[in-house]
């Protein structure tokens, strides 16, 4: 987007919705839609508060875990199911399905099995991220090149020197792929999770708010999950381009 | 090997139901019925007709919001991928759209517009809008250039370039962002049936695990999963069958 | 920019080099100074080139020199930042019904049969469709595809899909047909085959070829005057017109000792430019 030959950043125009929401807010129209400048006057008070504190500090520590436990189950299974037909041919079905199924579904099942509280969350997270992560994997080390394959046998590397050193790095563009979409949909499953599950983290914060109706916290809460959520998705999406240079040529 | 192929995955299906048989004959846990319950209480719900109600009760939002994100984001895609001035103004707010986890906007959907349909279809429409959007703009955006150049050495009119060659080269991946997009909603649905109001399918499994019976929690629960993955691999298999040929055709095959 | 009758219509079909005068009705395509810049960066730097009614004039040279980007702007597709083209003696400042365009990678819509991507140049005209298809189906015929008209593209080798974007641009019946490296992406005996079908083109057909490609041998078989052109800034460094090379047979010609000279001749010309 050019103006007077100028190019205009790409997220510049966050700034005139920015200032539509002001404007908005200042006419009063709406009770529920405080203007911006007493928005983000409220978002550094409410940072400070211990409510808050406490609510990102469980968030964190759920969307972490969720994560970790996606990531290290994740890519050994869909690296295995790359390897191994007979493997494969079991589990893809199922893999297909929870990829394509309504999880938030599940989170009941999740809250009878394992209680209202931080241990449901992380498996809500972790059953967002993962099966796109596997399925990135498989198909990373399913497009391995047979040349690359024929290369390693034929400068004679051991099984594990062709894994380590061949097979896990011609996969990592796509199994950071997966990654990074995994980690997008953790942070979408950790805050589903605890809406329904409303008595931890963001979800307990946003109870308060809305029982009390504070507009304003409650929009400085969500600005801040969003302006995060944002930023970790194009922190992947930067790290990812830096590793894509080699997926292009091969 | 079609036989191999289907023994396997009978197979599968076999040990992960036995797993699930066995592990509530145990039991793992008091909340957890056996397979065979589960199943014996979705029939029970499917002949007394109360499943069949329940679904038309949740599919009127599903229904609704995404023919809305549909028309909406379908049109809004291609204007983004169109005009430069308009992917300047709204391509930023479907980008954080798509990675902000929107579900929280719903206790403020339900402040605003209570608690009936108007809040669930919206719900609907939020999860399932920054998709069909952000595909079917980027779609535009990446049809062959040569395309369109041949369009135009062909005096082709700016309206027919658009009509004929941009939006059939641009329609697989539109689709598909349908596809995405009603996956979407089926969550958005489900959502705000658990958390704004139990209605429908919602309301089965809220009720019946407030009552303790969990069987028939677990057959609504597996019900509508079964329901979203077959609908859509109907959509996959559509998909397949109609646009096979359109995105091969070109010189670098 | 209405097609009007050719009033020069009596040129000797094909035998081009009979008509090498430097009279300015004999071009069917004049591009006279043009010049070309993205940003800082200059493409062509005022380029002046003829290219004669009824002839094939190849336009070759190493990689980056601006071949595609001259014939895009003589196509109408990209606009000169400066100079002007003429075709059939008027100014053109956009693409038009005389000229027809065959594209390197085809250009063929995925989605629609062999029939309609070469009935579509006259889709777009607004020809009735029982007539654009009747059209279509003797184009199709010519170029030897007869029996594919309800095949998709996928479903053709990549010679066939350039015989479609061939099709597509005869149906038109443009004076000025423009190929840009129309046969690089098919393998090299489909591509002599091209090569033989298109010298009887043009000595069948009434129309002005202007040809990019980046084989010499490819040139110097197929043009009756090449076009050498040399990078950084572009320039037309030499025009080459075989004599007697058109009134050879086509199997003949690549044994003929002028043909080989000219192939070294032009390798010469051009190696150090090659990295």
């Amino acid at each position: 987007m050019k103006v007077f030959g100028i190019r205009l950043p790409g997220m510049s125009s966050l700034l005139i919705w920015g200032l539509l929401w002001e404007i908005f807010g200042r006419s009063g129209l709406s009770f529920f839609v405080p203007p911006l400048s007493d928005v983000i006057a409220t978002l550094f008070e409410v940072i400070g508060t211990p409510a808050f504190q406490k609510a990102l500090y469980e968030t964190g520590y759920a969307f972490v875990a969720g994560v970790f436990f996606a990531v290290s189950i994740g890519i050994p299974t869909g690296i295995l199911m790359g390897k191994n037909r007979l493997l494969d041919e079991l589990l893809l079905p199922w893999v297909n399905i929870f990829l394509s199924a309504p999880l938030t579904a599940l989170v009941p099942v999740l809250m009878v099995l394992f209680g209202f509280g931080m241990k449901s969350i992380i498996i809500t997270t972790t059953l967002f991220a993962i099966w796109i992560i596997i399925l990135n994997a498989r198909a990373g080390v399913m497009q391995i090149n047979r040349s690359l394959v024929e290369m390693a046998h034929s400068f004679g590397a051991t099984p594990w020197a062709a894994f380590t050193k061949v097979y896990f790095w011609a996969a990592l563009p796509e199994i950071l792929g997966g990654v990074r979409i995994g980690i997008i949909r953790a942070v979408k499953g950790v805050i589903i999770g605890q809406l329904l599950i409303s008595i931890v983290g963001f979800g307990a914060l946003f109870e308060l708010y809305s029982n009390n109706f504070l507009m304003s916290h409650f929009w400085a809460v969500l600005l801040v999950l969003f302006a995060m959520a944002f930023t970790i998705s194009e922190v992947l999406a930067y790290l990812e381009r830096r590793v894509s240079y080699y997926a292009a040529k091969r | 090997m079609a036989n191999r192929s289907l023994f396997l995955k009978l197979l599968s299906a076999f040990v992960v139901f036995g797993a699930w048989e066995i592990a509530g004959r145990i039991p793992v846990s008091y909340a957890f019925p056996t397979f065979f319950e589960s199943m014996a209480a979705l029939f029970k719900m499917m002949f007394d007709g109360s499943l069949l109600a329940a679904y038309a009760e949740t599919l009127k939002p599903l229904a609704i919001g995404i023919l809305i994100s549909a028309f909406l984001g379908i049109a809004i895609g291609l204007w983004i991928g169109l005009s430069g001035w308009f992917d300047w103004l709204f391509s930023p707010i479907f980008i954080v759209m798509q990675a902000a986890p929107l579900a929280a906007l719903i206790p403020l959907l339900v402040m605003m517009y209570g608690i009936g349909l108007t809040s669930k279809v919206f719900v609907v429409c939020i999860m399932a809008m920054p998709v069909i959007v952000l595909n079917t703009a980027g779609a535009v955006r990446n049809t062959p250039s040569s395309l369109t150049e041949m369009g135009k050495s062909f005096l082709a009119s700016k309206a027919e370039v658009i009509t004929k060659i941009i939006v059939p080269a641009a329609s697989p991946v539109i689709f598909s962002g349908l596809r995405l997009g009603i996956s979407a909603g089926f969550i958005g649905a489900i959502l705000s049936e658990l958390k704004i109001t139990p209605t429908g399918v919602g309301d089965i499994i809220t009720y019946s695990r407030s009552i303790a019976d969990y069987a028939t929690m677990y057959a609504a629960i597996f019900s509508i999963i079964v329901l979203a993955v077959l609908f859509l691999n109907f959509l996959e298999k559509i998909e397949k069958f109609f646009f096979a040929g359109n995105v091969r055709g070109y010189a670098s095959d | 920019m209405l097609q009007t009758d050719n009033p020069v219509q009596d040129l000797p079909a094909g035998h081009g080099h009979s008509v090498a005068s430097s009279n300015s009705s004999a071009n069917a395509v004049s591009v006279r100074n043009v010049s070309k810049n993205y940003g800082t960066v200059e493409a062509l730097k005022d380029l002046s080139l003829e290219f004669p009614k009824g002839q094939l004039t190849s336009l070759l040279g190493p990689s980056g020199c601006g071949k595609t980007t001259l014939l895009k702007i003589i196509a109408g597709l990209l606009e000169p930042t400066s100079g002007e083209i003429e075709v059939d003696g008027r100014s053109v400042d956009g693409p038009g019904p005389d000229r027809a365009f065959v594209f390197q990678d085809f250009a063929l819509l995925p989605w629609a049969s062999v029939l309609r991507n070469v009935s579509f140049g006259l889709e777009l005209r607004g020809v009735a469709k029982s007539e654009r298809e009747d059209i279509a189906a003797k184009y199709i015929a010519d170029v030897g595809l007869a029996g594919f008209e309800k095949s998709y593209p996928h479903e053709l080798s990549g010679g066939m899909r350039q015989r479609v974007g061939l099709a597509r641009a005869l149906s038109v019946d443009s004076d000025v047909l423009l190929m840009d490296e129309p046969f690089s992406a098919v393998d090299e005996q489909t591509r002599r085959k091209f090569q033989e079908d298109l010298l009887s083109l043009v000595a069948n057909e009434n129309k002005t070829f202007i040809f990019v490609t980046h084989s010499i041998e490819e040139a110097v078989y197929v043009s009756d005057q090449i076009a050498i052109l040399l990078p950084r800034p572009s320039r037309v460094s030499d025009i080459i017109r075989p004599s007697g090379l058109r009134e050879k047979d086509s199997r003949s010609i690549r044994r003929d000792p002028e043909y080989l000279d000219i192939v070294d001749e032009i390798w010469e010309s051009l190696r150090s430019y090659v990295e």
